[in-house]
């Protein structure tokens, strides 16, 4: 559905990916794990459209995505629930979600896509009118991930959706990845917490130095030795 | 009381009805944008020429006249956004303040060059109201009634459309809006003519009360920065606020000197209260 063939991109002079190629199936959760400054949330800015792509092709279901800006992507069917979540703070939760909505496909299905993401994060509901910057990190991460899945995008990438939470917590968010699995959505999540996510993917790369330097289904992953010993302290 | 204090109170009331539109526009304008129009005063003064023009020399109805020069000003404000904005907006403040700057004497020596520096009155005389022994001018009573209606539909406009609420999330995070889809040049667009479309509505109001010049600009550009500053730079209801609270200061002073001491008296308050809340009254 996604894929990515030999890309390349930087900051400036800087360059932080080298020619990574990666590919997701419809309805498949991949992951993308690696130490701090691998280049993994370039990636996911890369295939957002923040990052301009400098070389290779990135096709979403067989078009060329490579050249759209972000708020292009956006229509393609690209979601992006960015590090940190990046919520707007002083928006409430509602009006967060209809920012999400943004799109005129979206403000068409908005009334139907707000009930099914209440649905599936009934807190939400129940913090709707709430200023969004009030709420617990977990909330936080919950709002962001809804207000992703707002404008029904075919893959939901999600980054670091763990970092900066305590451990109940990213317990939780790991739940919520689940249930976004449950729903069909095809899945690319970065994560530094290496041992819960292979838990809720399928397959995973390991991104170091700005390039894919193993990849392999979730159990694959969990038996390497090399992946044991630098990512899960085994 | 007072009946002269009172009558002085309800004309500062009246004259921050107008100030408080025009700060909104400044402010929404930098909150979205980041970049302050210190041409904005003389942006409304385009306004009220093009009424003046329309309305007393070519003899288009006032209303017609009026709603031309607001669709006017609000295209005024897209073009200086595309004209002088936008090659600016990664520069350096400096630079920006200078661009806007410049913009200023541009317009006022434009202004000088095809109009002259004589005082130019639309000629609509309305009735000084009287009530209680208490003289109010129909003008200002408009005015005020006009801008809270403006400041009324603004806020309606940011709180209820999408492109409203994308306003508001922009000036809170702009990096990540174009991961929603929002495209941030088209939003800037739209927040320049809607700041343009305030200022064509202020330069209606203005010009059924005082006589427009090239140098009009001067007389309450400063104040509207001020109250900007004073309710927070790009804090909306702060700056409505502090509009109101100028504006009295203003009465109240010329009510117990003259209107020219209360100006010096308020941009002397103003300069204390910048040492003691440098972010504003309202900062949190």
């Amino acid at each position: 559905m996604l894929s990515l063939a030999a890309v390349s991109a930087g900051y400036g002079s800087f360059q932080a990916l080298f020619g990574v190629s990666l590919d997701i199936k419809r309805g498949e959760a991949v992951g993308v794990i690696g130490p701090n400054g691998a280049g993994k949330t370039t990636l996911m800015r890369v295939i957002s459209g923040l990052i301009p792509v400098r070389d290779g092709a990135m096709t979403l279901e067989g078009q060329p995505i490579s050249d759209l800006p972000a708020h292009r992507m956006v229509e393609q069917g690209i979601a992006h629930v960015p590090e940190n979540r990046r919520l707007f703070p002083r928006l409430s939760v509602e009006e967060n979600l209809r920012i999400g909505a943004f799109i005129p496909a979206a403000r068409a299905r908005f009334a139907e896509q707000l009930d099914w993401v209440y649905n599936l994060f009934p807190r939400l509901k129940d913090r709707r009118a709430q200023l969004a910057g009030t709420m617990s990190g977990g909330e936080q991460q919950m709002c962001a991930i809804a207000r992703a899945l707002m404008s029904k995008p075919k893959v939901l990438l999600m980054d670091e959706p763990s970092a900066g939470l305590a451990p109940l917590v990213v317990q939780q968010v790991f739940e919520l990845v689940h249930k976004i699995r449950a729903e069909g959505l095809t899945v690319l999540i970065v994560e530094q917490n290496v041992q819960q996510v292979l838990e809720v993917v399928d397959r995973a790369y390991l991104l170091e130095v700005g390039a894919i330097k193993l990849s392999g289904t979730a159990a694959e992953l969990k038996g390497n030795d090399f992946i044991r010993a630098a990512y899960m302290g085994l | 009381m007072d009946i002269y204090l009172l009558e002085a109170i309800i004309n500062g009331i009246l004259l921050g009805g107008v100030l408080a539109l025009l700060a909104l526009g400044l402010n929404l304008i930098f909150g979205v944008v980041d970049v302050v129009w210190i041409a904005y005063a003389d942006i409304v003064m385009c306004g009220m020429y093009a009424i003046y023009f329309l309305y007393a020399e070519y003899g288009v109805p006032l209303p017609l006249a009026c709603l031309i020069a607001i669709i006017g000003v609000a295209g005024l404000g897209v073009l200086v956004h595309l004209l002088i904005i936008e090659p600016v907006l990664d520069s350096p403040p400096l630079n920006q303040l200078l661009a806007t700057g410049g913009l200023l004497f541009f317009l006022q020596s434009f202004a000088t060059l095809l109009f002259g520096t004589e005082f130019r009155n639309i000629g609509v005389r309305l009735p000084v109201l009287e009530f209680a022994s208490m003289y109010v001018s129909f003008a200002r009573l408009i005015a005020f009634v006009v801008g809270l209606i403006g400041a009324v539909a603004l806020y309606v406009f940011l709180k209820r459309t999408y492109v409203g609420t994308a306003i508001r999330a922009i000036a809170q995070d702009r990096e990540i809006v174009g991961l929603m889809g929002i495209d941030q040049r088209r939003v800037y667009l739209v927040v320049s003519a809607v700041g343009g479309a305030l200022a064509g509505l202020a330069a209606c109001l203005l010009a059924l009360q005082y006589d427009v010049h090239p140098f009009i600009g001067n007389t309450f550009g400063p104040v509207i920065f001020m109250i900007c500053v004073l309710g927070g730079l790009g804090n909306m209801i702060g700056g409505f606020v502090a509009s109101f609270v100028i504006s009295q200061i203003i009465a109240i002073g010329g009510y117990y000197s003259n209107t020219e001491l209360a100006y010096v008296f308020a941009f002397a308050l103003f300069i204390v209260l910048m040492f003691i809340r440098p972010r504003g009254l309202f900062a949190p």
